[in-house]
């Protein structure tokens, strides 16, 4: 079972190493967006730390709601997720991993480029440090709570709004609980209380979070 | 009663404006929705009888139609509509 | 019970069990509701801080509960037509999504408009109108999601699960707001949270709970039986009610 499952992950991997050009559109759209404010609001120092993690993180939501649409995308086109369904590896296993790549792929990047963003938004290092604790805890529970979506919405053929409007409610208290963490941080205050909740939906998530995708799954698959 | 007369009932002690407009729109939001509802009804019982009638009318135009009524023009085109 | 619940699975049975409820709610519903509006609007004392502005709570408070029982409502439908396959629980809660969204719109609405005289501005980002306001785009979202479907028996199921993962979501998404909320602003709001009420307050506002249930629930029993309907257009039962319905 588990050679089927590395087997998958390589292929998820290999896939995203020839489609580079297509995972790097999200991070351009991170990027760019995280420049607008800038330049929307004005360069001053200290407001651009001020509201820094919120546009942080209000914009990696959004790049990753931009890339999340492939993650079954293709396989359901070319009907290969129709034969992962059939074959004995247990579908939320499947899916798991198939997400774990997804995250490894497009996610990650974003969180190589957060320096660079910490740097534009005038963000102090305790902040830095604590944005990027919230990502890495917090980017995961995107991947799988939007997977669900992404799930339900595979059968249609416009789903890339809906997906959003779907998911954007769903991921509010994310978006609290980590711009406070690091709002904390700037403060010189503690944030573990933040990470440990965020920590815990990230959990619940990964507990729960793969039985309902394979779902939606076989509910598009019909 | 609450108010002294019929006027200082509509005024609301000042809040007229912000009572009434809360109770006027959420009103109208309720009686719309049970409009909707009902209406709905109406709109698929008057589609399933429009398709009975249909039904009824492609029946009868092809008895009429295997009983030998070639000559008859409008009858013809109400059987290829079948 | 479930022998007794068992037989309404079957659509025709529901539909009938509606037609045999639905003038007991209409009637029960426009007389509660109606006894307590007026009663909160004329014959409830006025709150002594508030003046009269307070009697928007009469429709504010039923609608903020009823909006977030709605939702609940809408998710055991779910659940239990996922886990049973039962086609009339998503019909059901296909029903509940449009009348939860209207009653969350009429909290929010009405929660702005009480908040001017007494906040001085239309909005301010309180937890309780903030929670309101994810409620109503999780209704949103579940009510799109459903539209999207050309099959509405799959749509039902996608609309199902994304209303389970919401009223997952729903007390997570409450506690952060209120959280969030006694994070940035103090409590400059809370001065009128729940002083005990009085009890010729108390009446007039739960006799407008029940009225406003009542009120949606009969609306949601003529949508469900709309929803049957509409899915069944073509089974014989159907015809033959129409035929009698045309009869008459």
């Amino acid at each position: 079972m588990s050679a089927s499952l590395t087997a998958i992950l390589r292929r998820d991997l290999a896939l995203a190493y020839r489609q580079r050009s297509e995972l790097m559109q999200p991070m351009m759209f991170f990027i760019l967006v995280i420049s607008l404010f800038p330049l929307g609001i004005g360069p001053n120092p200290e407001i651009l730390q001020k509201v820094g993690p919120g546009v942080i993180w209000v914009a990696a939501i959004l790049s990753s709601l931009l890339g999340m649409e492939r993650l079954f995308k293709d396989d359901y086109n070319d009907g290969s997720l129709e034969q992962v369904m059939l074959s004995s590896t247990p579908l939320p296993m499947v899916v798991l991993v198939k997400v774990f790549a997804h995250w490894l792929t497009s996610i990650v990047p974003l969180l190589l480029l957060s320096p660079l963003l910490a740097l534009f938004l005038n963000l102090t290092q305790e902040m830095y440090w604590a944005l990027l604790l919230t990502l890495l805890l917090g980017t995961p529970l995107l991947s799988l709570v939007g997977a669900i979506a992404v799930g339900l919405t595979l059968s249609l053929n416009r789903g890339g709004v809906l997906l959003a409007l779907l998911l954007l409610p769903v991921f509010i208290p994310l978006l609290i609980f980590a711009t406070a963490a690091v709002e904390a941080a700037s403060l010189q205050l503690p944030y573990n209380a933040q990470l440990a909740i965020i920590g815990a939906m990230l959990l619940i998530s990964l507990a729960m979070a793969p039985f309902a995708i394979a779902y939606a799954l076989r509910v598009s698959q019909n | 009663m609450q108010f002294d007369n019929l006027s200082a009932f509509f005024d609301m002690g000042g809040y007229a404006f912000y009572v009434w407009l809360s109770f006027g729109v959420s009103l109208l939001a309720l009686a719309l929705l049970a409009v909707d509802a009902v209406q709905q009804k109406r709109v698929l019982f008057e589609a399933v009888k429009k398709e009975q009638a249909r039904k009824v009318r492609i029946k009868a135009a092809q008895a009429s139609a295997k009983s030998n009524t070639r000559n008859d023009p409008q009858k013809e085109e109400v059987s290829s509509e079948s | 019970m479930w022998k007794w619940l068992h037989p309404y699975a079957k659509t025709q049975n529901a539909y009938q069990l509606c037609e045999r409820l639905l003038p007991w709610f209409v009637t029960s519903a426009l007389i509660s509701f109606v006894i307590g509006i007026v009663w909160g609007l004329a014959f409830a004392p006025a709150d002594y801080q508030q003046g009269d502005s307070f009697r928007i709570i009469y429709i504010h408070v039923p609608s903020a509960i009823l909006s977030m029982g709605a939702y609940s409502a809408m998710a055991i439908a779910a659940f239990v037509g996922l886990v049973w396959q039962v086609r009339t629980a998503f019909m059901a809660m296909v029903a509940l999504a449009p009348i939860g969204a209207v009653v969350t719109f009429i909290a929010l609405f009405t929660g702005a408009a009480w908040g001017k005289p007494m906040w001085g501005t239309w909005w301010v980002w309180d937890a309780r109108l903030t929670s309101e306001l994810i409620l109503l785009f999780l209704y949103l979202g579940v009510i799109s999601l459903y539209a999207s479907f050309e099959d509405k028996h799959q749509a039902g199921k996608a609309a199902g699960v994304m209303a389970i993962v919401g009223v997952v979501n729903l007390p997570i998404i409450h506690f952060s707001v209120e959280w969030w909320n006694t994070l940035h602003q103090g409590a400059s709001i809370t001065k009128f949270d729940k002083p005990s009420v009085a009890p010729d307050m108390l009446w007039p506002l739960l006799i407008s709970i029940l009225g406003l249930a009542l009120v949606m629930a009969a609306i949601f029993i003529r949508r469900l039986q709309n929803e049957i309907v509409r899915r069944e257009l073509n089974r014989p039962w159907v015809q033959e009610l129409v035929s009698a319905a045309k009869e008459k």
